[in-house]
């Protein structure tokens, strides 16, 4: 089949990614990559940054199309250490940023909801949360990344392998979609509809980006480490 | 979307000729058959099947418990009879429609259609939840487990698990703790139930 001719290449403008795809400018700073690019194409753009351009251009094809899944000989080409360093810039910037804020919303709403549904509105926060700290931050970077780490530097271990990965945002993403239902459909339509809608936006990006961010697990990750185990010694 | 059979029927050559005619058409897929109304519950439930044809003889007098058992255990699911005897047209209530056996191709696909037609009908005006849906979620959101909820309610696991399913469907939540917050906000349980 004949590669269909995409903006998602080497010697595109860098800027027209981003009028292609507008959720690609979240990725720039997980990335490292600075504003200010002027005219310069991708593959510029990325060795200025120190980006590994085939990466960069794979993410961002998962990105804005969820069918895309790179074939195995594309992926030869992927640099594990850099591939890593970005999964670990997507779970800061969901930690560090994007829950925050939409905490902030919430609380605001937990607030106006007073005594009645208030504690239970934020119990289900806190356990979702959880949920979320243990898969991210006690699953993914306590065990996973420091096992592929481990393998990139030669050592083996019986103690984990790759397929017995949890694929485990399906639940994270559950949740939220349900917390959408809550916010939109159940609670009484007269506490803080103008916030409520606002945080709607915030957890449908969410949601779409948790998804984008597993199927670079799935496609992407996952593929990787599997040939990385199957090498020879 | 499209529908999914089960054909019960103890005639193999009548149970097959069925299952060709149905399968050759689009909107519908065979995905059982079986030849005694035994055990049918987990099947519909393993098979995700939401069409039933069955052979009404073989449920003899208690037809109408039967299917009105099976209807609450699964919701969605239409009855078809697949009349191959002469019988008493009593027993023929519970069901939508009939297939009879010297029926022609083309007048079984068009009864399917028409079957198909009236449940995707149903289903669109099926969005509350039933009282014995409703017992159920309450258990969910008071943290009891399927099987503590089948022992509670002296019903299977099976049907615990699709009551569970429509819940699902009907609120949009997913989660346990989804649940909890909607039979609270529902007035259907109180803080003091949660341990």
């Amino acid at each position: 089949m004949p590669k269909k001719k995409t903006p998602f290449s080497k010697d595109a403008k860098f800027a027209e990614l981003l009028t292609e795809d507008r959720r690609l400018l979240q990725l720039l700073p997980r990335f490292g990559i600075g504003l200010g690019f002027g005219d310069r194409n991708v593959e510029q753009v990325c060795q200025i940054n120190h980006v590994n351009t085939d990466l960069f251009l794979m993410i961002c094809e998962i990105y804005s199309e969820s069918g895309y899944k790179p074939e195995k000989h594309e992926l030869q080409h992927i640099d594990m250490g850099d591939l890593l360093s970005y999964l670990k810039a997507s779970h800061l910037y969901y930690l560090d940023e994007r829950f925050p804020h939409i905490e902030e919303h919430l609380q605001r709403i937990i607030d106006a909801c007073g005594q009645k549904y208030g504690p239970m509105l934020s119990h289900f926060y806190d356990d979702y949360k959880q949920e979320v700290m243990r898969h991210i931050k006690y699953y993914e970077e306590e065990v996973v990344f420091p096992y592929i780490e481990a393998l990139l530097n030669g050592k083996r271990t019986d103690s984990y392998k790759i397929d017995e990965f949890e694929h485990n945002h399906t639940n994270i993403q559950d949740t939220l979609d349900d917390m959408m239902n809550i916010l939109l459909k159940y609670l009484p339509g007269d506490i803080l509809p103008k916030e409520r809608i606002e945080i709607s936006y915030d957890i449908m990006e969410l949601s779409d980006d948790l998804n984008r961010h597993s199927l670079i697990e799935e496609r992407i990750l996952i593929p990787c480490v599997e040939s990385l185990e199957n090498a020879k010694p | 979307m499209s529908n999914r059979v089960i054909i019960c029927e103890t005639s193999e050559i009548i149970a097959n000729g069925l299952a060709d005619i149905i399968d050759g058409m689009a909107q519908f897929d065979v995905v059982a058959r079986i030849d005694s109304p035994e055990h049918l519950s987990e099947r519909i439930l393993s098979t995700d099947a939401n069409v039933l044809v069955i052979n009404p003889a073989l449920l003899g007098y208690q037809n109408k418990e039967f299917l009105s058992d099976l209807g609450k255990e699964h919701p969605n699911l239409i009855a078809v009879a697949l009349l191959t005897s002469c019988l008493d047209h009593s027993c023929l209530t519970p069901y939508i429609g009939v297939i009879e056996i010297n029926d022609t191709r083309s007048k079984i696909i068009s009864k399917m259609n028409e079957f198909a037609q009236s449940e995707t009908t149903k289903n669109a005006d099926d969005v509350e939840l039933s009282k014995r849906e409703t017992d159920v979620l309450v258990a969910v959101a008071k943290g009891m487990m399927n099987k503590e909820i089948a022992d509670q309610m002296n019903i299977s696991i099976h049907t615990v698990i699709s009551h569970r399913k429509n819940i699902t469907r009907k609120t949009g939540i997913k989660s346990v703790s989804g649940l909890t917050v909607y039979a609270l906000l529902n007035n259907l349980i109180d803080e003091k139930d949660l341990i």
